[in-house]
């Protein structure tokens, strides 16, 4: 019971690390190169998550010093993680960049349909 | 110019990083191949002086502490150099410099015209990367550096001319991804826990954050093991190097086998021996005897794999996966020799398998092919490339009068300090196998007629050959001379080892 009661209070928690393990599980799973992708975003998605649930406090305004506020968020993850979508959205461009290529040069983008075309190759 | 010296010393740990993102820069803006190799090569030669300069003064008067816009660590990004980093930094910057000449031919004959410019660039932002990763006392920062490195060597690998080359690329920037994103899990557990990113503070919090929630740790050393280890390419986690080391353009290929996975390998030490020992005994949780299982075990498959394999890029690609084993088994031994010989053969691996891809580099740049029966007699028609080949090769097997030997030497002191004399036959016996892929190779170049596909294959031009000559000569000097490799090592893993719990 206390278990339960425990995962309902984290239930964010909850919610992340099955975002993380879905992600994954797509990367691995699937063998198509763009829903690959999807999943490794997915993954990405999930730690910017991680970061952000214990820094931001309900209520909690902007560390901005004034006697009308006494609740703050910490501004550090959020800050992190911007430059983390940063870099995720470079990794998605360039990897559907990449998919865009092998499509041209494979006309597919199935990865078992790609390693067949280089065994016969 | 006193006052100019003045003006930049105190700036050189930020130069550091500064001038190859510059360098970038300014190609992506001017792209045109001509003058983007200059760049290249103007700042791939001044790299060295500044790393050069901040490892004699780390040497002389302990570590640099560099604060980033003025703000004092841990609230600002700290770049902090001790002995250890500007190891790191002079070894890639001087690998940088040396390969740098090589490129304008090589890049010329690989890369299509009008990409040219923008495979400098990428090399520029990867070097940046490197440089970073070595350089930062920032637990973040080290994350954004390193996805700017990896970022730039997927776009590396992928201009090979052979479609694999994609694959390969799309590949390696999956499993680096998922590795960097691991990394960050375990940097955001930390931060939980003690509420800072910078490495000292981390380390100097760690205890009672240790005390009152040691699962969490736990977590975050598993997270960081893994994700790192992804990156510097620890069996298992290698099957992205292969291809894309096979399929890359020569030059990349040399540059990033010498320096990519060693700035990993670089980043698991810190851990290792600069946060996680000082508060957590590594033995008593089996991480050592872990690291020790994969390293023996990629010491011996992925040789055997090396073989068996046609293509010799991806030969010395396999070698490469075993050759990080031999490291890493020395950062598993957690003692002095051992570390000092994981340490060494950081540099001596660098050197020689740049020789090597560079000499690879230099065959497919005059015959077009990398497939072992075809280069039957290269020896006789290229004579100083095989000979620098052969020379790279023998310090691959660890024969004694080249660095690998002084390596394999030190690893085998630090397993008999530990008292597993039996791992001292593992590691001669795993360089056995080296002598098979290695000699297979030689025997095809020196001993076989020449084919009449080869009769037009001589030596390449100067600006290919000095630069294989001056790495493979390294690897001669350095088994004789190892004042400058084992005594800077050896100093790194008193101090490493001397700190720990």
């Amino acid at each position: 019971m206390s278990t339960l009661t425990n995962l309902f209070d984290h239930y964010d928690y909850v919610i992340t690390i099955f975002l993380m393990m879905a992600g994954i599980y797509i990367v691995v799973a699937r063998g198509n190169l763009v829903k690959k992708l999807v999943g490794l975003s997915i993954f990405q998605t999930s730690v910017y998550l991680l970061y952000l649930e214990p820094a931001k406090i309900i209520g909690g305004t902007a560390p901005i010093l004034d006697p009308a506020f006494t609740v703050y968020s910490n501004p550090l993850p959020h800050v992190l993680i911007l430059t983390a979508i940063v870099v995720g959205v470079a990794t998605l461009a360039l990897g559907l960049a990449l998919v865009v290529r092998i499509n041209e040069a494979y006309g597919t983008i199935e990865e078992e349909e790609i390693l067949e075309k280089d065994r016969q190759a | 110019m006193n006052a100019v010296v003045n003006g930049i010393w105190p700036h050189l740990p930020i130069l550091q990083v500064v001038i190859p993102l510059i360098g970038a820069v300014l190609v992506a803006f001017l792209r045109r191949a001509p003058l983007a190799f200059a760049i290249t090569l103007v700042v791939s030669w001044i790299l060295p002086f500044v790393a050069g300069a901040m490892l004699w003064q780390v040497l002389d008067s302990g570590p640099i502490s560099y604060h980033l816009g003025g703000w004092e660590p841990p609230w600002g990004i700290e770049y902090r150099v001790d002995v250890l980093s500007g190891f790191v930094l002079v070894l890639v910057s001087v690998i940088g410099a040396v390969t740098a000449p090589y490129a304008w031919r090589s890049v010329a004959r690989e890369i299509e015209a009008d990409k040219q410019a923008w495979f400098y660039c990428m090399y520029l932002l990867c070097l940046t990367g490197l440089l970073g990763i070595a350089i930062t006392g920032d637990a973040f920062n080290a994350f954004v550096f390193l996805e700017i490195s990896s970022l730039s060597s997927y776009v590396l690998i992928a201009l090979g001319r052979d479609r694999r080359a994609l694959l390969a690329a799309y590949q390696y920037l999956i499993m680096g991804t998922i590795g960097a994103t691991l990394y960050i899990i375990g940097v955001g557990l930390l931060y939980l826990l003690t509420g800072s990113l910078n490495m000292v503070d981390i380390a100097s919090r760690l205890a009672p954050a240790w005390a009152e929630s040691s699962s969490a740790i736990l977590a975050a050393i598993a997270f960081i093991t893994v994700g790192i280890s992804l990156k510097l390419a620890l069996f298992p986690l290698h099957a992205w190097l292969p291809n894309a080391y096979a399929y890359a353009p020569s030059w990349a290929t040399a540059f990033l086998a010498a320096t990519a996975t060693k700035v990993a390998i670089y980043l698991l030490i810190r851990y290792y021996f600069s946060i996680f020992g000082l508060v957590v005994d590594m033995e008593a949780l089996t991480v050592n005897d872990i690291i020790i299982g994969l390293s023996v075990a990629a010491m011996f498959i992925a040789s055997l794999v090396a073989v068996f394999e046609t293509n010799i890029k991806r030969m010395l690609a396999y070698s490469s996966v075993a050759q990080i084993g031999y490291i890493t088994l020395g950062i598993g031994f957690a003692n002095e020799a051992g570390l000092t010989g994981g340490l060494v053969h950081i540099v001596n691996h660098a050197l020689m398998k740049a020789a090597l891809f560079l000499a690879v580099g230099a065959i497919f740049f005059r015959v077009g092919t990398v497939r072992i029966t075809d280069l039957a007699g290269i020896g006789r028609k290229m004579p100083i490339t095989m000979a620098c080949f052969t020379v790279a090769g023998f310090g691959l097997l660890g024969t004694p009068g080249t660095s690998g030997f002084i390596s394999k030497w030190y690893l085998a002191l630090g397993a008999l300090d530990n008292g597993w004399w039996p791992m001292v036959l593992l590691i001669v016996a795993s360089s056995l196998i080296a002598v098979v892929y290695v000699g297979r190779f030689l025997e095809v170049a020196w001993l076989r007629e020449p084919s009449s596909a080869l009769a037009d294959a001589r030596d390449p031009p100067w600006s290919m050959l000095l630069p294989i000559i001056v790495l493979s000569a390294a690897t001669i000097y350095f088994g004789i001379f190892t004042e400058w490799t084992v005594g800077i090592a050896g100093a790194v893993a008193t101090a490493l080892i001397g700190g720990l719990q």
